[in-house]
């Protein structure tokens, strides 16, 4: 088999191994009820991790992604519920932020991982003033959004793969993806060839702030009240899940269908570790030995590419 | 003076320490000269920690782009967990403590090293799937009660000489020999070629693997070595005491002038830097902020710090 292929196929054998060992470990998952209860909160880390994978996209990392969540989470559990226009406006201001923050990051030639470092304080900030202790109210029409009870086919499974298509088409098939891809490739040529890389970095940090909005709006649905912290390690996630999808850190190369994959592995291998009931203290230490698992079967396949 | 200017003009790490003064002089100025003395005395003591990693993280991010050590906080606990379950209260038994300390942070540090390596996973996750595995083995390792450290490591960590920290001292020590370490020796110049260009460094010679790996080791030394003193400095380890030194480490690296992209470290920026950070927070607090204007203050400056000192230059 051609190990391009293999390579490309890797995000879905290692979703299918730890969707199987789950099913191996706790037969009664493998049922609609059980799938949507294991898999919804992996709406939200699919979304945090295509917001991250926009940035990726252009050669940055965003380490505010997390905060940014929990952030949105706090607006739309206050002013979102008690006023929707206000409070839709704020969520606007938000994404208009991400995207002058792109536009700064480019026009000053700023290390993206300095100022996304310092932006995760002032998203933590703001959301402790607006929400200073866990508690508002989700909107009713997200909490019952989110408890969709679609026939068949779990909510998440389909949410996950609309997203992941939406994504997939938009990236990979349109003029700004091409251009937004080659900005991570090679700017100097794109921006040689008349491309301002400018709006192209504005643009995909301003898709990475909607996706944030669509993530936090999706949290908060699920946990119906906010808390400025509940999403802090999603900027892990999301950078692990951008990774496990198959994307690099440089040269442009992402795969948004990988993207939501690797999210998927990531909440599944969550529950997984909840199932084999190992202590307490290694549930996490699990969790990076998952994570360096499943990176290590890609070594082999890198290596022989490489040396070709 | 305006010859001494244009000289430090050029420094990159002369605008943390200007930053640094200038929001010490805004909190005396506040308290109209009360304490001036001793918020430095506390920002030397607690700028230590942060220098101690921020130097390792320095000569990770310095070895190229993509090259990050975020397994840093894990490393910190692990030691100081370690290093107080050994020494176990007994003075007699400091030196086994500090070896056993050491040694199980250079083993995190050469695993970090093999993941990045043999797995080819790129340094960010590999340090922080690490990160995972050896924050489960703090954890499982130090369970049970609270150990407090052996005098002689305890005075050490809180003892002041003429309102200068001992700790403080012992870190200057050990700037100004990496610091020459960076400028005169072999494995320095390595590691900033290494960071400008790692295949014109291959190809002159230089064993960029080895390079790498004493890079990786000797980051998590340090971690090792911030972890003991922090424990002997708040009286025992504690599983939470790594946190606040991963945004910290990277943060003092890259406000202190060391570039992002590789090839440029700077040990005094880490000072400036790391005092700066804690002078800050100090300001903040007697302006009597409340915790959501001191975080969103506390990102503004990094950013705006980080917007005057200007990004990397064009290179290639």
């Amino acid at each position: 088999m051609n190990r391009s292929l293999l390579r490309s196929l890797l995000p879905i054998i290692s979703l299918a191994v730890v969707l199987g060992a789950t099913f191996y470990v706790q037969p009664r998952t493998m049922s609609y009820f059980g799938l949507n209860l294991m898999l919804q909160y992996a709406v939200p880390i699919a979304l945090a991790t295509i917001a991250q994978m926009f940035i990726i996209t252009v050669n940055d990392l965003d380490l505010s992604i997390g905060p940014f969540v929990g952030l949105v989470g706090c607006i739309s559990a206050t002013l979102l519920y008690s006023n929707p226009l206000l409070g839709t406006l704020a969520l606007l201001l938000c994404i208009a932020a991400y995207a002058a923050v792109g536009a700064l990051i480019h026009s000053r030639n700023l290390p993206s991982i300095v100022v996304t470092l310092g932006l995760s304080f002032v998203w933590l900030g703001i959301a402790v003033l607006i929400l200073p202790s866990p508690g508002g109210k989700a909107p009713g029409w997200l909490k019952s959004i989110m408890a969709l009870q679609t026939p068949f086919i779990p909510f998440p499974i389909i949410a996950a793969i609309v997203i992941g298509l939406v994504v997939q088409l938009a990236l990979m098939h349109s003029s700004l993806g091409v251009i937004a891809r080659g900005a991570g490739g090679n700017p100097r040529a794109m921006a040689r060839a008349g491309w301002s890389m400018l709006k192209t970095k504005a643009a995909m940090y301003a898709l990475a702030g909607f996706f944030g909005v669509l993530s936090g709006l999706s949290l908060l649905g699920l946990t119906t009240s906010a808390d400025a912290h509940v999403a802090d390690r999603y900027t892990l996630y999301s950078i692990a899940g951008v990774i496990l999808g198959g994307g690099e850190f440089i040269g442009g190369r992402v795969s948004p269908m990988g993207a939501v994959i690797g999210a998927l592995t990531l909440a599944l291998a969550g529950s997984f570790l909840i199932f084999l009931r190992i202590s307490p203290d290694w549930q996490i230490g699990a969790q990076g030995a998952i994570l360096i698992l499943v990176l290590a079967l890609k070594a082999p396949l890198t290596t022989r590419e490489a040396s070709k | 003076m305006t010859s001494i200017w244009n000289r430090f003009r050029h420094e990159s790490w002369i605008w943390s320490f200007l930053a640094a003064i200038g929001v010490w002089l805004a909190t005396i100025t506040y308290t109209g000269g009360q304490g001036a003395g001793e918020i430095l005395t506390a920002a030397l003591s607690f700028a230590t920690f942060s220098i101690i990693v921020g130097l390792g993280q320095m000569m990770v991010i310095t070895t190229g782009p993509g090259n990050v050590d975020l397994s840093i906080p894990a490393t910190i606990t692990l030691a100081g967990v370690v290093a107080m379950k050994v020494m176990d209260t007994d003075s007699a038994r400091l030196l086994l403590g500090i070896g056993a300390a050491l040694g199980v942070s250079f083993l995190v540090g050469a695993f970090n090293y093999g993941l990045i390596r043999l797995l080819r996973i790129p340094p960010i996750i590999a340090t922080l799937s690490s990160s995972f595995l050896v924050l489960s083995t703090a954890i499982s390792y130090g369970r049970g009660i609270r150990i407090k450290p052996p005098l002689p490591l305890d005075s050490f960590a809180t003892m002041r000489f003429l309102g200068i920290p001992l700790a403080a001292v012992f870190v200057a020590v050990l700037s100004i020999v990496l610091a020459i370490v960076i400028k005169r020796t072999l494995y320095g110049r390595a590691v900033v070629a290494i960071g400008q260009n790692p295949r014109a460094a291959w190809l002159a010679g230089i064993n960029v693997n080895r390079t790498r790996f004493i890079t990786y080791a000797l980051s998590a030394l340090l971690a090792g070595v911030c972890g003991i003193l922090l424990s002997g400095f708040s009286g025992g380890a504690a599983l939470n005491m790594g946190e606040e030194f991963l945004l910290a480490s990277i943060a003092v690296v890259v406000i202190g002038g060391t570039s992002v992209a590789g090839g440029r470290a700077s040990v005094p920026g880490i000072w400036g830097a790391a005092l700066f950070m804690y002078l800050l927070v100090t300001m903040l607090n007697t302006f009597g902020a409340s915790a959501g204007v001191r975080l969103i203050m506390t990102g503004v400056i990094i950013i705006t710090v980080i917007v005057i000192a200007g990004g990397e230059r064009e290179q290639r």
